[in-house]
Formats: structure tokens, sequence, C-alpha cells
């Protein structure tokens, strides 16, 4: 089935987008990437002289996967701004993985802030790709701004607690122009399969693959997971119902 | 004179651009972004851009996140 993930002006042919925190190496992440079989992954933005050089950059030139810096960390829209600025300056794209976190504990997006950035980013030319609460109203907002997509969370980040309001997540997909990422909250293949399931165009994951005990393996499990989830949609499942019904004709 | 660099004081010749700060720091002049006192220097800038006496530099790249 030819059926491409279009986002903005590029088309890709994988809907799992991947992160690269949290992998032990960038060996292990480099063989989990070409698991995944990933077009698209997020990198962080980072002063030089703290975290090395620029090997995982390197990964994923090699590779041929596209880099989709983000602003995590950022707790404010000028923060988060200034950040895509640098990313844009540093890796030379305009597309932009948009987070801006409201405390540690949660590292829940704050709506606010986000939106507020999302404007001024939309008006300089940004491609922004907001990692979003799984707020239908949100959602549209972020939509109006001029977001290339919605990406809400299916749970806080790094939990993997999964789709907590499978509903909002259907809700925001059946009004959205723009293709719906589920973004955080992955825990395990079946949470990427019922996130396609629900109508969203890709799903977003990292720690759910590099902190797994076999990372190379949960990778090759979230590709076939998103895969059948994305089939199942398109082929319709059958309506929920209270009592049994014969799957056996009766005589 | 001094400026600070990602947050650590540096000593760095009279009328320094932010090329070469940069140059200073080892590093390669690709896949890094500077900022200073809080504004975007575009690469094409960094040879002509002086650092005043004082400021602050940020120099990021792409690490593993996300």
């Amino acid at each position: 089935m030819d059926d491409p993930l279009v986002i903005a002006d590029r088309t890709y042919s994988s809907r799992l987008i991947t992160g690269t925190g949290g992998a032990a190496n960038l060996a292990v992440l480099e063989r989990a990437l070409v698991a995944a079989g990933t077009e698209l992954t997020t990198v962080s933005l980072r002063r030089v002289d703290a975290h090395g050089g620029t090997g995982v950059l390197d990964v994923l030139r090699r590779l041929g996967i596209d880099p989709l810096p983000n602003t995590a960390g950022c707790r404010t829209a000028a923060e988060a701004v200034l950040t895509a600025r640098l990313a844009r300056e540093a890796l030379g794209t305009n597309w932009i993985k948009l987070e801006v976190i409201a405390d540690e504990r949660t590292l829940l997006p704050d709506p606010v802030e986000l939106l507020d950035a999302a404007r001024t980013l939309v008006d300089d030319g940004f491609v922004v790709l907001p990692y979003t609460n799984d707020d239908p109203v949100l959602a549209l907002r972020l939509e109006e701004t001029g977001c290339a997509a919605v990406m809400p969370l299916g749970s806080p980040i790094g939990t993997g607690l999964g789709i907590r309001n499978p509903h909002n997540i259907e809700l925001i997909v059946a009004r959205a122009g723009v293709p719906v990422v589920l973004d955080a909250g992955i825990g395990t293949a079946s949470d990427a399969a019922l996130a396609m399931e629900l109508g969203c165009a890709a799903v977003l994951l990292a720690t759910a693959v590099t902190r797994a005990s076999d990372p190379e393996m949960m990778a090759s499990a979230m590709r076939s997971a998103v895969h059948a989830g994305r089939l199942a949609r398109a082929a319709g499942r059958i309506p929920q119902r209270f009592w049994a019904q014969a799957s056996s004709p009766p005589r | 004179m001094i400026v600070t660099v990602n947050g650590a004081d540096r000593e760095v010749a009279e009328g320094a651009t932010v090329a070469d700060v940069v140059a200073a720091l080892g590093l390669p002049g690709s896949g890094i972004a500077v900022a200073l006192d809080g504004e975007v220097v575009p690469r094409a800038a960094h040879g002509t851009t002086a650092v005043p006496a004082g400021s602050a530099l940020e120099v990021l790249t792409a690490v593993q996140g996300g």
C-alpha cells in the first residue's frame, strides 16, 4: 500500500518518527534507527562543551535520516524561539519540534507559552511541529496559527503510560486539517498501534526504544506496530458490541 | 579582554570576532550556532561581528535528545 506521510513540503514513507535521547551510545542508537526504518529523527541543541561532539548528526547523515531539532528544556516562548533560531543556524533546517515545558516533574507543555512561540516561529518562516497536550481545543488553535502538524502527548514524556485519553486523541484527529503525530508516553508496541488505529498520521517516540532492554528489537516492534495500526485504521474495524454475535452459521 | 563563553569567563584578544572565538575553541565552523547576548549571529556574519568586552556568547550544537 503506497501510503506516504506528508508534512508541509516533505513526503516520508515511514510513519515512525524517533528521538535520539536515552540511548546508551551511538552504536546502539544507530542499530535502533535502522531497525525502526525512520526517516525523521529529533535532536536537541546544547552547549558544545557540555556533551562532546556532533556524533549524532554524523550518524543521521550516514543513514540518510532528516534531523528534526527540538526546543527541549525551554520553559518560555522567548527561550524556545531563540533555540529554534539557533537550531536553524546550526542544522540548516527550518523545521522545528516546538516544546515549551511547564515544569520538570510532569514535563507537560505550557499551552500559553507554546501558542505564543508557535505564532512567532510560523511568522518567522519555520515549519512548526508543536508538542502539545491532548487538548482538542489547543490542537485547533495551534493549527490556526499555521503549524504544519500537531503532536499531542499520549501521557507525560518518558512515563511509558501509553495513551491515557484515547477519546481526546480521536477528537483531535477528527477535526485536524494537518497531520496528527502521537508524541510522548508510548511504552510498548500496542501503544503505537493504538495511536495509529485512532487515526494518527504518525508516532514519535524515543524512550520506549532507547531505554528498552533491547533497543534494536523494540525499534523493530514499533515499526511493525505502526504499520499494523495504520492498516487496521484503513481497513475499518468492526463496531464494538455488548452481546456476543456468533461468527459460525447457526446450523 | 574577558568575555563569557558558555557560562565560563574567557580571555580573548581585543577586537576579536565571533569567528575568532569559535576558532579558539577548536570548533568546526559548521554544525554549530552562536548567540551573542541572546541574539543569533548568522554564520555569514561570524567573521565581521565583533565580540564586545563583557559580552556573553553561547555556542551550541546538536546532541542526542528528544
